[in-house]
């Protein structure tokens, strides 16, 4: 499967533009524009139903744009979805791998559909790679929820593909085997220079990423590395530890300079873009007690704000 | 009995029952295409059953031999026609020509006037009229025999009032004779089994592979399906070739029990049939894809199995005479791959037809075939919305 193609020369994995996508004349995707360089761990991030996973199927082919275009590993992403296809693997938010047959039989069955050679040793090796061992014989249906998602990762690597789309591949995986997840993805950019795009909810996931794109009503808001995206926002960030009261909560986000609050377990976040101000009226409020200090802003703040921003998202 | 008042207004009326309820009705809703199916069945039945279904067929396609052209002749001939069972649709007629008509299914009856029938039926001889029918229809044939055995005491009864007196009496002056074709002692089983093959295939044929890719649809693995790099016409000969296999046991399992259980004779060619089978096999899997191809969820593609299997099982002439049904029913029959499929292997079984006769009804079969595969092959789609 290693052969020089089209995809190891040009610098963005993904370069699509102005995507539109509508179902039932409800618009999905709208103007989205992408540009991922090649050999990254890209994060999609977007609240619930912004159209992470509806970009990832616009991108492998599963749907077709209703306007817009661009190229996916250099091939163009309505004419060539054949030679993309090829070059991607594509691991679906559900579990789409056959529950009636064994895990093995699913290995082999997509080894089979790649056309891959040494069939017998691939599955195996990655059945060990995987620590699929002991399941290898239970038929896919019967796995637990996160076994399920280690096994459609260890699928979806097999042909050595490109190019990975990952849509939520870790929701439900404990946290060792998320761990040996990301260093699999990360060892895969780095030294097969595999592109991967990965959708999650998780900061701790978002933060591993090189960069990200954060999406919202099927468009791109930002994207750009995790110290550009926290610097773009502007935001400022206090924190009031410990801090229980509802009602200051309820107090501080009714002011009209605090851009959001956010609550961390015991802690409270207060963001907005005017420090001087926020230090003002924050001291106005609470008790001489409340502990409360300048925080620098984090990732999770300026996604909550991004998502506030404009409403809701889609249902 | 207050007790057990409180326990069934408790137990139909609570809320658990309510809440189930409701949910059913807005399930039952939501599927336009269920409810339009449910709404159309009624129709469908009755039109179906209404109109289509003849039991008792008139008009029946109808050669003579007539061995002598005379009044007589002429008179019994007229006599068939005004039964309205029979239509006389060929005349002067070699006994083959006739012979290969009945082979076609374009004929159900044959009747051949003797050579001297005038000059024996004056004589008081009492001539021979003999009656062929196809009895691998006996539905179709049962009343017009008896039709045509009624005739015989009437038929000459004004002619011979005045100038031939004597061929009045009992018994009638000529003596019919019925000959039942290609099943003479009238066995069930001889119309039954050979058509039930072909029923049995179209049932499980369409429904297997009109689920193989709805399944995939609903389960989700269609994502992982189609995000490979595989043509369409991979995923569906790939769907279709292992049914192949499963219709050819279905048909050797019913072949054994036709051979051994029913004693069904083998007229023709195995191989013939076997043969022929493959294209009407290759159909139904074919409409399968189709519908598979055009439905949202397995329930759906049931459904629409459903309503292919029901024509085609009432249309084919496998449960109805085919030749009683009004014009508009026998062509849906005609296009129905099931009824050339019910004529082919009852030709072959119980006619001993050859590759001539059976060549026909399979170019029918394959080119609805055809029709169906461009259909499926337009519709399929290698997106998922
Ligand atoms: N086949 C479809 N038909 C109609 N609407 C759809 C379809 N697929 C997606 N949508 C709509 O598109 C929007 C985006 O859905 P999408 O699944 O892409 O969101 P997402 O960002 O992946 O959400 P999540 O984080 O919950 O996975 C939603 O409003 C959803 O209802
Ligand atoms: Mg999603």
């Amino acid at each position: 499967m290693i052969s020089h193609t089209k995809s190891d020369e040009v610098a963005y994995a993904i370069d699509v533009h102005d995507l539109n996508k509508s179902f039932s004349k409800k618009k999905i995707i709208s103007n989205l524009s992408l540009r991922v360089k090649r050999g990254q761990v890209f994060g999609l991030l977007g609240p619930n139903g912004s159209g992470k996973t509806t970009t990832m199927r616009l991108l492998c082919g599963l749907l077709k744009p209703d306007s817009g275009g661009g190229t996916c590993l250099g091939y163009d992403i309505e004419k060539e979805s054949l030679q993309i296809k090829q070059h991607i693997g594509y691991m679906p938010q559900n579990f789409s791998l056959y529950d009636d047959l064994t895990v093995a039989e699913n290995l082999y069955f997509v080894a089979r559909l790649y056309g891959l050679d040494n069939q017998k040793q691939i599955v195996q090796q990655t059945i060990l790679d995987t620590g699929l061992e002991n399941v290898a014989h239970k038929l896919a249906g019967e796995l637990s929820g996160g076994w399920k998602k280690r096994f459609s990762l260890a699928a979806v690597l097999m042909h050595k593909p490109k190019l990975l789309l990952l849509d939520e591949p870790t929701a439900g995986v404990d946290p060792k085997a998320r761990r040996n997840y990301w260093h699999i993805l990360h060892q895969l950019a780095q030294k097969e220079a595999v592109t991967i795009i990965v959708s999650t909810h998780y900061m701790d996931e978002a933060e591993r990423c090189y960069e990200m794109a954060y999406i919202k009503n099927g468009d791109v808001l930002v994207q750009g590395t995790i110290p550009q995206i926290i610097a773009d926002s502007k935001l400022i960030t206090f924190n009031l530890s410990p801090c229980d009261s509802d009602e200051l909560e309820t107090q501080l986000s009714r002011l009209r300079i605090v851009k959001q609050v956010a609550r961390f377990g015991n802690d409270l976040h207060v963001s907005g873009f005017d420090e001087q101000a926020l230090k003002h009226e924050i001291g106005s409020l609470v008790s001489s007690h409340q502990r409360w200090e300048k925080i620098p802003t984090s990732l999770e703040d300026v996604f909550i704000s991004l998502s506030n921003r404009q409403g809701s998202g889609h249902a | 009995m207050h007790k057990v008042k409180e326990w069934l207004l408790y137990h139909l009326l609570g809320s658990r029952l309510k809440a189930i309820l409701i949910k059913e009705f807005i399930q039952l809703t939501r599927d336009k295409v269920a409810i339009t199916m449910i709404m159309m069945l009624p129709l469908i039945q009755l039109a179906l059953f209404g109109y289509a279904i003849n039991m008792n067929p008139h008009s029946l396609p109808t050669a003579v031999v007539v061995g002598e052209e005379s009044v007589f002749s002429r008179e019994f001939i007229r006599g068939l026609q005004n039964t309205a069972y029979f239509d006389i649709k060929y005349q002067m007629l070699s006994i083959e020509e006739a012979d290969k008509l009945m082979e076609k299914n374009d004929a159900l009856f044959i009747i051949s006037i003797p050579f001297n029938f005038s000059k024996e039926l004056i004589r008081g001889q009492r001539p021979q009229i003999l009656i062929e029918a196809d009895a691998t229809e006996p539905v179709a044939i049962a009343n017009a025999v008896a039709a045509g055995q009624a005739l015989i005491p009437h038929v000459y009864q004004e002619m011979t009032k005045r100038s031939l007196p004597d061929l009045q009496y009992i018994p009638p002056p000529i003596d019919l004779v019925l000959h039942q074709k290609y099943n003479p002692e009238n066995i069930t089983q001889y119309n039954i089994v050979p058509g039930l093959m072909g029923v049995i295939l179209t049932m499980t044929m369409v429904m297997v592979t009109a689920l193989a890719i709805t399944r995939e649809r609903e389960r989700g693995t269609i994502e992982s399906l189609l995000a490979a790099p595989v043509h369409p016409w991979e995923v569906m000969i790939g769907k279709i070739l292992p049914y192949i296999a499963i219709g050819y046991i279905q048909l050797f399992v019913i072949l054994f029990a036709a051979h051994y259980l029913f004693h069904i004779p083998m007229m023709g060619s195995l191989w013939l049939l076997l043969i022929s089978s493959l294209p009407f096999i290759l159909s139904n899997l074919v409409v399968g894809i189709m519908f598979s191809s055009i439905s949202k969820s397995q329930l759906q593609a049931m459904q629409m199995t459903f309503y292919f299997f029901l024509p085609s099982l009432l249309l084919s002439g496998f449960m109805f005479p085919f030749s009683g049904m009004p014009l508009w029913a026998r062509v849906i029959g005609e296009i129905l791959p099931l009824t050339h499929y019910v004529r082919i292997v009852r030709g072959i079984m119980l006619k001993g037809n050859s590759w001539e006769i059976v060549m026909p009804e399979l170019g029918a079969i394959v080119l609805f075939g055809i029709t169906m595969l461009s259909i499926a092959v337009l519709r399929y789609r290698q997106t998922i919305d």
